[in-house]
């Protein structure tokens, strides 16, 4: 102890006092204090990436979420649209149908009316040239008979037979 | 490794040139034992000047490398002169009618012919003046200061150039203010009061160790195994530990007990526990200042007797092993060196959160327990 005592330098412990305490203030103002900021911020700008990064990663499966109820929405829809063609295919095909189903039907009933009328004036004409056809038969026929007179009278008796049974 | 080896010869031609100066001045020795010894004792005390090495010519004349440092001494006035007057313990150096008398690194006034009288102890009875002088030691402090100046705010600065990242030097230095704060500050002090003590920390830490690194170069300046610098740091540790204590610090230090028995019985308990704790308060910072100073004196003694051992053995055998051993210690004191300032800062940062604890005294019992 004495030892140590007889080893104090008053002198050093006022330089090594003095210096440390210059040091200390001069480090803190230009060293420590800007390095320590320097890695707190540093730290924070890790931190805060990281979270920016797992927000990212969330936001990420939001939109594969969001992409995959689309697609979903736009595969159900495309089936829909689909279905409801061919909904609309079959109905025009069976409208169609029906509508010349309906126009064949016209059609025919339009000939088949035709074809009565056209039968209707042939048997017309027929029975007008088979008239006359008839007449002028009848008229040879008159003529060739009423040249003997017997045979005249024969025919009005027998005319007058038919006249009496009407 | 080279290093080592220029440290050696540096120490090696250390040893001759003092070998001879011990012959001209001290008791003259005729062994190499004393002659070491006699080295070993001058080289860990503080020096007014800055001797780098010394040789003894032909003429038996010894030569002095260096440079010397400015004397200041305070004697009924300021008294400023060169070290260079006393060449180097030889003379006196005269000073506005005043004598000096460097003997054994101290400086003493005597008469005209430089007697040193003796009390019955063997110690010198001359008047001491005060010796403010710009020292070995005093130097080497600045050099350290100036050397953590310029790399600590260079370090500073790269941050701001290199977008938050460290460059150079610094990618070495950065790692280990991260761990003083994290692992010493942090764990020891509190998350929401570590960052006032932080300067504290980093700067104490970085000046022993950087001090006890230059005291294993071939400078060999032994700053921290210097009594003087170690009571200034645990001074600066043991006022800031109490300057920033808290209520609760100073009520745990005067009512250790707390609530948990009434004050009548408190009294006799108290006549023990208040002095001891009071006693605790300046053991502390006391036992700083010895580790440090101690463990610092006594790897320089040994790391130097190991190497006095080689001159002394002069044999092929006894001169390598002293090597090789000089060499193993060598490198046990890079790592004492690191081991000494850490645990100066990690009690420093203890002792800091101690004081700066605020607890309910529900577990005011945790805390007497680390505090024995």
């Amino acid at each position: 102890m004495e030892k140590l005592i007889n080893e104090f330098s008053v002198g050093l412990f006022f330089w090594q006092t003095v210096l440390f305490i210059i040091l200390l203030l001069l480090l803190r103002k230009f060293a420590w204090k800007p390095i320590l900021d320097a890695v707190n911020d540093r730290e924070a700008g890790i931190k805060n990436a990281l979270v920016a990064a797992e927000e990212a990663k969330k936001e990420m499966q939001n939109v594969t979420a969001d992409s995959e109820k689309l697609l979903k929405e736009a595969r159900t829809e495309r089936e829909a649209m689909l279905k409801e063609a061919r909904e609309i295919k079959d109905k025009m095909i069976a409208d169609s149908k029906e509508q010349a189903k309906i126009e064949g039907d016209k059609m025919i009933k339009h000939a088949q009316s035709a074809i009565e009328s056209e039968k209707k004036a042939a048997v017309a004409d027929i029975k007008n040239q088979v008239a006359e056809l008839s007449i002028a038969i009848a008229e040879k026929v008159l003529k060739e008979e009423l040249s003997n007179k017997k045979e005249q009278l024969k025919l009005v008796e027998n005319l007058l037979g038919d006249v009496k049974l009407n | 490794m080279q290093n080592f080896f220029v440290k050696l010869l540096f120490v090696t031609t250390l040893f001759i040139g003092n070998g001879a100066f011990a012959q001209d001045h001290e008791s003259e020795p005729t062994d190499k034992k004393t002659e070491v010894k006699a080295y070993i004792q001058h080289h860990l005390k503080d020096s007014h000047d800055f001797n780098l090495f010394s040789s003894t010519d032909e003429s038996g004349e010894v030569q002095h490398y260096g440079f010397p440092l400015p004397v200041i001494l305070w004697d009924g006035g300021l008294k400023v002169f060169s070290s260079s007057k006393f060449h180097h313990g030889e003379t006196l150096a005269e000073v506005d009618g005043n004598t000096y008398k460097l003997y054994h690194s101290k400086i003493y006034r005597t008469d005209e012919e430089g007697t040193i009288n003796y009390d019955e102890e063997q110690h010198p009875a001359n008047p001491k003046p005060l010796d403010f002088s710009i020292t070995k030691s005093v130097v080497m402090i600045f050099i350290t200061g100036l050397l953590m100046l310029w790399l600590f705010s260079s370090l500073a600065k790269s941050y701001a150039k290199n977008g938050l990242i460290a460059k150079g030097a610094g990618r070495f230095f950065e790692p280990i203010v991260l761990y003083i704060r994290d692992d010493i500050a942090r764990s020891n002090i509190g998350e929401t009061k570590y960052k006032k003590y932080m300067p504290y920390l980093l700067t104490i830490f970085f000046f022993i160790f950087f001090l006890n690194i230059f005291g294993l170069t071939p400078l060999g300046v032994n700053v921290t195994g210097n009594i003087a610098v170690t009571v200034a740091l645990a001074l600066i540790t043991f006022l800031l530990t109490n300057f920033t204590g808290t209520k609760d610090y100073w009520k745990h230090l005067f009512d250790p007990l707390g609530n948990t028995m009434p004050w009548y019985a408190k009294i006799p308990l108290y006549i023990i526990l208040v002095p001891i704790e009071l006693l605790g308060l300046i053991i502390k910072p006391f036992s700083l200042l010895i580790r440090l100073y101690a463990n610092m004196q006594a790897g320089h003694i040994v790391l130097m007797s190991l190497i006095g051992l080689m001159f002394i053995f002069k044999s092929w055998l006894g001169s390598s092993l002293s090597f090789g051993l000089a060499f193993a210690i060598s490198l046990i004191e890079i790592l004492v060196a690191l081991l000494q300032a850490y645990i100066f800062t990690m009690l420093s940062a203890l002792y800091f959160g101690f004081a700066s604890e605020t607890h309910d005294h529900a577990d005011g019992h945790e805390g007497e327990i680390q505090h024995l």
